[in-house]
Formats: structure tokens, C-alpha cells, sequence
């Protein structure tokens, strides 16, 4: 079963649907309990840095993912500001992460080479950067949708899954074994979220 | 680079799928669900719901949820966003942007608030733009039905200054019309920071290629997606590919 995450920082309606859509069973997930039964792990959010990680830390949930996440490694995926949370800091607030990924989140407008609009927001294409299951079947049209003004800059540029031009280069997905984060809404995606899903929930 | 994109519009009344000309009469389209479910299989690249029967009746949450839920592309929701708890009340149903109108011309610091709380990619502002008597171009009114006395380029100025993260520029003598986008409007946000989205009389979707030429990011449509022929038969059809295939199209030619 995949618990997906629901504190309140994103509507976890088209997350759940998407799952059903490809044919995964996938259920909310508001209290530790519930978080110990999954199989695997699903993380969306949406809104700043700081408001998301209050509420992750208002939930009483941090510990039982840390244990389930970093110590069991069952598969993890955070979607939008639910990769960013994993990362240590962000130039967008002043609380630290989840500090799963040795990564930073950071403003667009303050990269070397800004992108003339920010925020990042409508159909791009990602750069397959490993060879992993998430990314079997992509091919030169597969684009996703992305709306978000800040990134992820990982310190190991091997930790980077993909990749996406706007502005710089910068790490569209992010996969360190168990841990997946991805910056582009999959639930919103249409047919090339809907593979992601499928293949996350067959991990 | 990121594509421009095809945008779907959606105008609700009373719970109902209708499309208006000039803001006036309106035609019956269709259920709001089901239309989803049509753009869904098209794989739009995004849907604005613009709820115009919000601002009377109080946001219909219940409708917002199901659309929302069901559909797996984008949805940028306007209509009766009064207040901070409204927004919050959209968000947590699953819309990835809210859009405002008359509140981003009275309300400026619920403008800010949202852009702080939810950051200025979940906030857009739509404005209707009609030419006065004199021909110049105003701030419309839409509950109203008249031009305000806002001069534009001071209300584009205003909503830029609050860091939004998208403007919609909306014709209002051209809605419905399937006359082609009014791109001249363009001129008037040439030095904004945010993407902007053209609305009003777009007849073909392959006007995108004009409109990103000259800066948009998007264009946006309602009649030219739900009617077809010269008697306005409802066919709900979207191009193949939206955004990405059009401009990829003109590229290989």
C-alpha cells in the first residue's frame, strides 16, 4: 500500500487518483500508525518552505518517516515543495529540512544566470542524467508540468536524476537509493505523470 | 526550453459549462465534469475555471473539488476570492493556481498576502481590457458591466509591483468573437518579470506562434475549444500536443 502524506500543505485528491487511474492502491496518511503500515511513501506539497515544514513538524510524523525513510529505506517520493522539505535549507525560509538529500533549495532570481521570467511555470522537458526505473520509458516528447520559483542544486551531481533547462541546468528529479524527489507535478502531467506513477508504485 | 502553452477556459455559471460573448449572452455548453474528463483524454496543457456566478453565490466548493480531483493536468482556478480562507480552502482541494479580478483592483494587500503565504507561483491576475468611448483602454468591470475608470498600464503596474506570478490579459470586446487574439496588448508588458497569458476572440490555436513571437508565454481560449462550425455546435476538441506540438511544428518547417 502507498501512504501518501496529508498534512495539509497540498490536495492529495489527483495524487490518489492518478494512483487508481494506473492501477496502484494508494491511501492518505495523517498519523504515524497509519504511516507504519505503507509499503511505500508518497510526499506532495505545495506553498513556502517554512509553512511546509512547520506543518511537517506540527504532524508528529518526522520521526516515524525519518525511521521508516533512512533506517527501513522503503521507497520515498516527495512532489514539488515535497522534494524540496528533503533537502537541508532553502533560500526561501529560514527553517532547516528534512535533511535526507546533501541539496539546497534556491531562488531562481538569484542563480548566475536568472531565466528571464520566474516564476518556472508551464511544459518543460527533463535530460535523463541515470539510467533508473523511473525513467525507462521516456523519450524526446515527454515534458511535464512545472510551477515553482525556487530549485534544488544537489552537492553530488550524482544524486541528480534529471535534469531541465530554465535559466541553468538544474536537478528536475533527484534519486539517492530509496529517496526519489521531483520538482514538476507527475499528478498533473497527464499520460507522462501517470507512467511515472505507474512505475513508482511498481518499485 | 520551456514550451508556451494552449490554455483551456472554462467559464461556469449556476453550476453549468457556458461560454459568453463580449461578456454578455451566453450559451449552454455542457456539465463541467464531463468536460474535464474530455480535456483529460486530449491532455490539455492547462484549464482556467473561471466560476463568474462565484462572487453572488459564494464559491461553489463542492464543484471545485470534483474538478480539481478529477482532472490530471493543471487547473487555475478565478471567481470570488474574497479572502485569505478562501484561497486556502482552493489550494487544499487541489488547484494549483488561484486567480483573482476585481479583488486584485480593490484588495491589493490580500494580493500580497497571498503572494507571501503561497508564494507568486500560485497567485495570477486576470484583467479585462476594454477600449472607452475615446479609445482608450480601461480597466473593465465585469460584475458591473462597464469600464472602470483604472487607466491599464497603472493597473498592470500595481499587480506587477505585488510579485504575482501570472497575468491574464483579457479583451473583452473580442471574447467569443473567434476574431483572433488582440496580441497588441502585448506592447503594454513588455518589461514584466512574469509570465503572461493572452485571452479574448482567439480562433485557432495556432495563433500561439504569433503570441509567443511577441512575448507571451500563453494564450488562452474558450469558444474555439467547445464550438465548432458557423451555428456554434458544441464539439469540445483541443489540437494534439497543445503548445509543445505547434511550436515544435513551425521550428521543423
Amino acid at each position: 500500500m502507498i501512504g501518501v502524506i496529508d498534512i495539509g500543505i497540498s490536495n492529495i485528491g489527483s495524487v490518489l487518483n492518478m494512483f487508481k487511474y494506473v492501477g496502484h492502491e494508494a491511501k492518505s496518511v495523517s498519523n504515524a500508525s497509519e504511516l507504519e503500515a505503507c509499503s511505500k511513501i508518497v510526499l506532495p506539497g505545495v506553498g513556502s518552505f517554512d509553512k511546509g515544514m512547520a506543518k511537517l513538524l506540527d504532524s508528529d510524523l518526522v520521526e516515524t518517516l525519518n525511521k521508516r525513510v533512512l533506517e527501513e529505506k522503503i521507497p520515498v517520493m516527495g512532489i514539488c515543495l515535497g522534494m524540496q522539505l528533503m533537502c537541508l535549507s532553502s533560500e526561501e525560509g529560514k527553517s532547516p529540512g528534512l535533511g535526507w538529500v546533501d541539496a539546497t533549495v534556491r531562488d531562481f532570481r538569484k542563480s548566475e544566470t536568472p531565466p528571464k521570467k520566474t516564476p518556472h511555470m508551464g511544459w518543460n522537458h527533463v535530460e535523463v542524467k541515470k539510467s533508473m526505473k523511473l525513467t525507462a520509458d521516456f523519450t524526446s516528447e515527454t515534458r511535464f508540468y512545472f510551477v515553482h520559483s525556487y530549485y534544488v542544486d544537489c552537492t553530488n551531481s550524482s544524486d541528480a536524476l534529471l535534469t531541465t533547462k530554465y535559466g541553468n541546468d538544474f536537478v528536475s528529479a533527484f534519486q539517492v537509493n530509496n529517496i526519489i524527489g521531483i520538482q514538476f507535478h507527475p499528478e498533473k502531467s497527464h499520460v507522462f505523470g501517470a507512467a511515472i506513477f505507474e512505475k513508482f508504485g511498481s518499485m | 526550453m520551456i514550451n508556451s502553452r494552449v490554455i483551456v477556459h472554462l467559464l461556469i455559471k449556476d453550476g453549468k459549462l457556458i461560454k459568453t460573448r463580449r461578456f454578455g449572452k451566453n450559451k449552454y455548453v455542457g456539465d463541467p465534469i464531463n468536460a474535464i474528463k474530455i480535456f483529460n483524454e486530449k491532455a490539455v496543457d492547462e484549464l482556467v475555471i473561471t466560476d463568474m456566478t462565484a462572487t453572488k453565490n459564494g464559491i461553489d466548493y463542492a464543484l471545485v473539488h470534483k474538478m480539481a480531483t478529477e482532472a490530471f493536468i493543471p487547473i487555475c482556478y478565478s471567481g470570488g476570492v474574497k479572502t485569505e480562507a478562501d484561497a486556502h480552502k482552493l489550494f487544499k482541494l487541489g488547484v494549483e493556481k488561484v486567480c483573482l479580478t476585481s479583488a486584485a483592483i480593490s484588495n491589493k494587500p490580500l494580493l500580497k498576502q497571498l503572494v507571501e503565504i503561497y508564494g507568486s507561483q500560485s497567485v495570477v491576475v486576470n484583467i479585462n481590457v476594454k477600449k472607452n468611448f475615446f479609445g482608450k483602454l480601461k480597466v473593465f468591470d465585469a460584475e458591473r458591466k462597464k469600464n472602470t475608470s483604472l487607466n491599464l498600464i497603472e493597473h498592470i503596474n500595481s499587480v506587477v509591483d505585488a510579485d504575482i506570478g501570472e497575468l491574464i490579459l483579457t479583451d473583452v470586446d473580442k471574447d467569443g468573437e473567434l476574431c483572433g487574439l488582440n496580441l497588441e496588448l502585448l506592447k503594454y508588458v513588455e518589461n514584466v518579470s512574469m509570465p503572461v497569458v493572452i485571452n479574448g476572440g482567439m480562433k485557432s490555436a495556432n495563433e500561439l506562434v504569433d503570441a509567443s513571437m511577441k512575448g507571451a508565454s500563453a494564450v488562452m481560449a474558450g469558444s474555439c475549444f467547445v464550438f465548432h462550425g458557423p451555428h456554434r455546435a458544441v464539439l469540445i476538441s483541443y489540437p494534439f500536443g497543445g503548445g509543445y506540438k505547434i511550436m515544435k511544428d513551425i521550428k521543423n518547417k
